[in-house]
């Protein structure tokens, strides 16, 4: 599935698109950076409300497909602007990491 | 391939420049064709201690050098140095202020990733003069 079609089947809000048609290939939920840095693996849908310019930075380090900030988390203007920069998608939504990651676990 | 090197300074306190050294040794790496696992041992492990540099010592100097056998990463500070290294490498040990965690660092696993990812991991240190870490990484 690629990010796109993520997009629709959990409802998502694009903030930045970024790589939208990379393959999702599994996901990620954290917000400390360097556990993230040091678990997340290539292709995953990284779960999170850390919507700083460095949690682009890791997303791109540790090779994420994308971003969802959940619980409608704000990304940060520099944050959007490294985003744009280096292609990283980074999408929202209402909903908390429980529950989309529960979504995407039935899609994927 | 003759062996490549890199280097950057690294700016303190800047955490919005933080992982542009790693990002640039990202993309030589993957332009000079490394598999994407050595890739991803050498970023993770260099991103961990350049936020190092930034966040505990004021800044530093970084020195890379990219062979077919080996990556090899040179971290120097002068910052306040580190009085027990042993405990430092402890998962979830951190000294970092609350301003820094609120960022999403902090969490006192850098060092214990760096272990985790590198092949060697040698940290000198004194306190009141500074740190200087060696990494290696071996891609065979
Ligand atoms: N370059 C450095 N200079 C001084 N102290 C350091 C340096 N790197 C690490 N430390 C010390 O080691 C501790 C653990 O580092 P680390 O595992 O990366 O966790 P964190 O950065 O999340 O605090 C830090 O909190 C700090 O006290
Ligand atoms: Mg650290």
């Amino acid at each position: 599935m690629t990010v796109r079609e993520l997009t629709e089947k959990l409802e998502l809000n694009i903030l930045v698109e970024g790589d939208i048609d990379r393959e999702v290939t599994g996901g990620y939920c954290g917000d400390l950076l360097s556990w993230v840095m040091g678990r997340a693996q290539g292709g995953d849908c990284w779960f999170t409300v850390m919507g700083n310019i460095n949690a682009i930075a890791v997303s791109v380090l540790a090779d994420c497909a994308c971003i969802v900030l959940c619980e409608n988390a704000t990304l940060d203007d520099d944050a959007k602007n490294r985003a744009e920069m280096q292609g990283v998608c980074v999408l929202s939504s209402e909903e908390n990491a429980y529950t989309l990651a529960n979504k995407l676990g039935e899609t994927i | 391939m003759n062996n490549f090197k890199l280097h950057f300074t690294v700016p303190g306190d800047d955490f919005t420049r933080a992982g542009e050294a790693s990002g640039s040794v990202k993309k030589t790496l993957k332009d000079l064709g490394f598999n994407p696992e050595i890739i991803r041992k050498v970023v993770i492990a260099l991103y961990e201690a350049e936020i190092n540099l930034v966040i505990h010592a004021g800044g530093g100097e970084i020195d890379v050098e990219i062979s077919p056998e080996s990556i090899s990463m040179v971290l120097t500070d002068q910052g306040p140095g580190i009085p027990d290294v042993a405990l430092a490498m402890k998962e979830g040990y951190s000294t970092a202020p609350d301003n820094v965690r609120s960022l999403g660092f902090g969490a006192g696993m850098g060092l214990p990733n760096i272990k985790k990812y590198t092949d060697e991991m040698k940290i000198d240190s004194t306190v009141g003069v500074g740190t200087t870490m060696y990494l290696k990484v071996i891609t065979s």
